[in-house]
C-alpha cells in the first residue's frame, strides 16, 4: 500500500496485466509519442501521462502508437480480441466516439450475440471524460450513459485512484468488452492504492459510508462531491448513505434498492446531461422496485440539459457540486418534516 | 499572379496579426490570463493568408483545433477572438465555445473544430450549398496532417469528387500530428499521390514561402471556380510552438524549432523577397509590425476586462430545450 495518483493506478494497472498476460497490448493516439519523430520516444505517454514508461517496459511490438483514425484502431482492437488478443485501446477523449461509433455499436459490443454466443471479445477501450478543465463542448462530456444504453457493453465509472486500478485490473481480464472512463480532472487525485495486483468484480457497488436518512447514489467524480455534502449534512443530524455502483453496465440493482428500501429516500448524482441519464435510470429503478418505501419524492442532481460550455463562469455553475447536492437532501428531507 | 502594392501589404498585415496575436496568446496563456487548451499556428501563417487572400467574402471555409490563424485570414474580429479565448461574454461565440470552437459564419468561418478531421465533410456541405444555391461560392477544408488518416477526411475527398463539388482541401502539414510525425503517420507519405487516387488533382508547395502558397492556392481556386471539382494542396511548414499550450515538445529534436525560426520563417521570407524586389520598404512593414503590436495590445486589454457571460446564458441556444 502506498500513496497514488489516478494516474499511477491506471499506470500501475496495465503494467501488472501487461507483466502476466502477454496477450495484452496498448493501442491509441500518442499513448507513448514521439512515434517517427527524431526526439525522445516515449515523450507523452499519453495526452495525460498514464501510459507514460510502458514503451520502454514493452517496447513497440506491444505498445502500438496510431495515426489518428480512431475507426480504424478502435476497431482493429475489437478485431484482435475475437482473435486472440486482449487489447486496451485508448480512445483519447470520450467525445471522440462520433468519430468510431459504429465500430463499438454496431460491432464490438454485438459480436457475442450476433454469432450466436461464439465470440469473446476481451476488449477495454479506455477513454478521458468529463468536464471541469474549460475543455469545452467537445472535450468534456461524460458519455456512460450512451455506452450502457447498448446491450451487451460493460461500463466502469472510477471514483478514486483505489478504484481505478482494481476495476481496471478486471477489466483486462474480463473476456467481454468493457468501456473504462477516467475523468481527467481527477488525474491527479492521490489515495492509498495497493502495490501488488488486485481486481474488483463488476456489478458490485461500493457503499462509500452509511447513514438511515437518505441514499445517494453518485458515479465517478460525483462521489467524492457526495460524501462532501453527507459529511455537511450529517453535522445537521441528517445520515446519508452514499453508494458508488462503480459500474452503469452491470448496475448493482441490489445494493441500491436495499438502501433505498430501508432510508426511504434517493438522490441520484450524475454528471452526464440529465435525459436519458443514469440519474434517469437509477430514478426509475426506484420508483418501479421500492415505491412502497419511498417516504419523499426522487431527486436528481444533474447539470442542466446543454453542452459543457467553455467559459469558467459557465462550467462552475454547470458541475453539479457539494451544494446541489445538500440543497437536494435538504429539500426532501424537510418534505418529511412538513408533511 | 499578380499582387499589387496593396495586395502585399494586406497579405503582410495579416500574416503579422496572426503571428503577434499567437505569441501574445503564448505569453498570457503561460501567465494564467486564459483558461483550456490552446492550440498555436505561429509558424503556419501562410496557409492561411495565401488561400484565404484568394477568397471572396461569401465563400466557407472550415478550420482545425488549431483555427486563430484561419479565423484571422477570413477577417473574423481579432478583439472578438481574444474575447473568447479569455471566455468572455461578448466573445465571437459568447464565452462558449473558447479557443477550440471560434467561429464567425457572417464572415464564412464554419468553426475552428475539436475534433479531428470534422472539418472536411462540413466543407462538402458548404459546397453543396454553393451549388443548389448558385451562388458561384467555393468552400476550403484546411486540416493537418493528423486528420488526413481521419476517414471523414478520406470520404470527403471522395465525395467532393463524385459530385465535383467546388472545394479546396488544404492539407497543411507542420510535421506532426499531436506528438507523432507526419512522415510515419501518413502511409505511403505522399499525400499528393493519395489525392490523386481520388481522382483529384495535388500539388505539394513550400509552407515558408507565401507567394508559392498564393500561386497555387489562385491556381486551384480558378479551376475549381470554373467546374473543374475538387482540388488538392499539400502545404509543408513546422509550428513554433506545441500540439497544446504546455506541451514540453520533448519528441522533437533539440534545436529543430529555432533552427526553422531562424532560417525558413515565412514573415522573415515576405519581407526580404519584397523588400529586396523594390516591391515594398521596410519603413512600411515596419509601421505594420508597429500597428498589429497595438492592436493585439488592446485587444488583450479589453479582453482581460470584459465581463464574463451571465449565468442565465448557460441553457440558452441547445436548439431544442426541456
Amino acid at each position: 500500500m502506498s500513496v497514488k495518483s489516478f494516474r499511477q493506478a491506471i499506470n500501475e494497472a496495465l503494467r501488472d496485466e501487461m507483466h502476466r498476460d502477454p496477450t495484452v497490448v496498448l493501442l491509441g493516439e500518442d499513448i507513448a509519442g514521439g512515434m517517427g519523430a527524431r526526439g525522445v520516444q516515449d515523450a507523452w505517454g499519453g495526452v495525460l501521462g498514464a501510459t507514460k514508461g510502458l514503451l520502454n517496459e514493452f517496447g513497440r511490438g506491444r505498445v502500438f502508437d496510431t495515426p489518428i483514425s480512431e475507426s480504424a484502431f478502435i476497431g482493429a482492437a475489437g478485431g484482435a480480441a475475437v482473435t486472440g488478443l486482449r487489447p486496451v485501446a485508448q480512445l483519447m477523449f470520450v467525445d471522440f466516439f462520433g468519430v468510431c461509433g459504429d465500430q463499438i455499436f454496431n460491432q464490438i459490443a454485438k459480436f457475442r450475440y450476433m454469432f450466436g454466443g461464439s465470440a469473446k471479445t476481451p476488449v477495454v477501450i479506455r477513454t478521458l471524460c468529463g468536464a471541469g478543465v474549460r475543455a469545452a463542448s467537445q472535450h468534456s462530456q461524460m458519455l456512460y450513459p450512451v455506452f450502457t444504453h447498448f446491450p451487451g457493453l460493460k461500463v466502469a465509472i472510477p471514483s478514486s485512484p483505489y478504484e481505478a486500478k482494481g476495476p481496471l485490473t478486471q477489466a483486462i481480464r474480463d473476456d467481454d468488452p468493457v468501456i473504462f472512463f477516467e475523468h481527467k480532472a481527477m488525474f491527479d487525485d492521490t489515495a492509498e492504492v495497493p502495490d501488488e495486483p488486485y481486481a474488483i468484480p463488476f456489478a458490485e457497488a461500493r457503499i462509500v459510508c452509511e447513514g438511515r436518512d437518505v441514499t445517494l447514489v453518485a458515479l465517478g467524480r460525483m462521489v467524492g462531491f457526495a460524501k462532501t455534502a453527507a459529511d455537511r449534512l450529517a453535522k445537521d443530524g441528517i445520515q446519508c448513505t452514499v453508494i458508488d455502483p462503480r459500474t452503469t453496465s452491470p448496475l448493482d440493482t441490489e445494493t441500491i434498492l436495499a438502501s433505498v428500501r430501508s432510508t426511504g429516500r434517493l438522490v441520484v448524482i450524475d454528471e452526464a446531461h440529465p435525459r436519458c441519464s443514469m440519474a434517469a435510470d437509477i430514478a426509475s429503478l426506484a420508483a418501479e422496485e421500492a415505491f412502497e418505501s419511498l417516504k419523499a419524492p426522487i431527486r436528481k442532481v444533474t447539470p442542466p440539459h446543454c453542452p459543457v460550455p467553455f467559459s469558467p463562469e459557465l462550467e462552475d455553475a454547470y458541475i453539479p457540486g457539494p451544494n446541489d447536492i445538500e440543497q437536494a437532501v435538504r429539500a426532501i428531507v424537510k418534505e418529511r418534516a412538513d408533511a | 499572379m499578380r499582387l499589387e502594392r496593396e495586395d502585399l501589404l494586406r497579405a503582410y498585415r495579416r500574416m503579422r496579426t496572426i503571428r503577434e496575436f499567437e505569441e501574445r496568446v503564448h505569453r498570457e496563456f503561460a501567465s494564467g490570463g486564459i483558461p483550456g487548451f490552446v492550440h498555436l499556428y505561429a509558424g503556419e501563417e501562410t496557409a492561411a493568408v495565401a488561400v484565404c487572400e484568394n477568397l471572396l467574402p461569401g465563400d466557407q471555409i472550415t478550420s482545425t483545433h488549431r483555427g486563430h490563424g484561419h479565423s484571422i485570414a477570413k477577417d473574423c474580429d481579432v478583439t472578438a477572438m481574444m474575447k473568447e479565448i479569455f471566455g468572455r461574454a461578448d466573445g465571437l461565440c459568447h464565452g462558449k465555445g473558447g479557443s477550440m470552437h471560434i467561429a464567425d459564419l457572417s464572415k464564412g468561418m464554419l468553426g475552428a473544430n475539436g475534433i479531428v478531421g470534422g472539418g472536411p465533410p462540413l466543407a462538402c456541405g458548404a459546397a453543396l450549398s454553393a451549388r443548389v444555391l448558385d451562388n458561384g461560392g467555393v468552400a476550403v477544408a484546411f486540416f493537418g496532417d493528423g486528420a488526413f488518416n481521419q476517414g471523414t477526411t478520406l470520404e470527403s475527398l471522395n465525395f467532393a469528387r463524385v459530385y465535383d463539388l467546388p472545394v479546396l482541401f488544404v492539407l497543411e502539414d507542420n510535421g506532426y500530428a499531436e506528438s507523432t510525425s507526419s512522415d510515419w503517420s501518413i502511409g505511403g507519405n505522399d499525400p499528393v499521390r493519395r489525392a490523386e487516387g481520388f481522382g483529384i488533382k495535388g500539388e505539394k508547395v513550400d509552407g515558408h514561402d507565401f507567394f508559392a502558397v498564393y500561386r497555387a492556392a489562385q491556381e486551384a481556386l480558378e479551376a475549381i471556380r470554373n467546374g473543374a471539382g475538387p482540388r488538392f494542396i499539400h502545404i509543408e511548414f513546422t509550428r513554433y510552438y506545441g500540439h497544446f499550450e504546455g506541451d514540453a515538445m520533448t519528441y522533437r529534436p533539440p534545436g529543430e524549432v529555432e533552427e526553422e525560426r531562424s532560417f525558413l520563417d515565412c514573415l522573415t521570407f515576405f519581407r526580404a523577397r519584397t523588400t529586396q524586389g523594390g516591391q515594398l520598404d521596410t519603413g512600411e512593414l515596419d509601421a505594420i509590425d508597429v500597428e498589429v503590436r497595438a492592436l493585439i495590445e488592446d485587444a488583450v486589454a479589453k479582453a482581460r476586462v470584459a465581463p464574463p457571460p451571465a449565468l442565465e446564458t448557460l441553457t440558452t441556444d441547445v436548439y431544442a430545450s426541456y
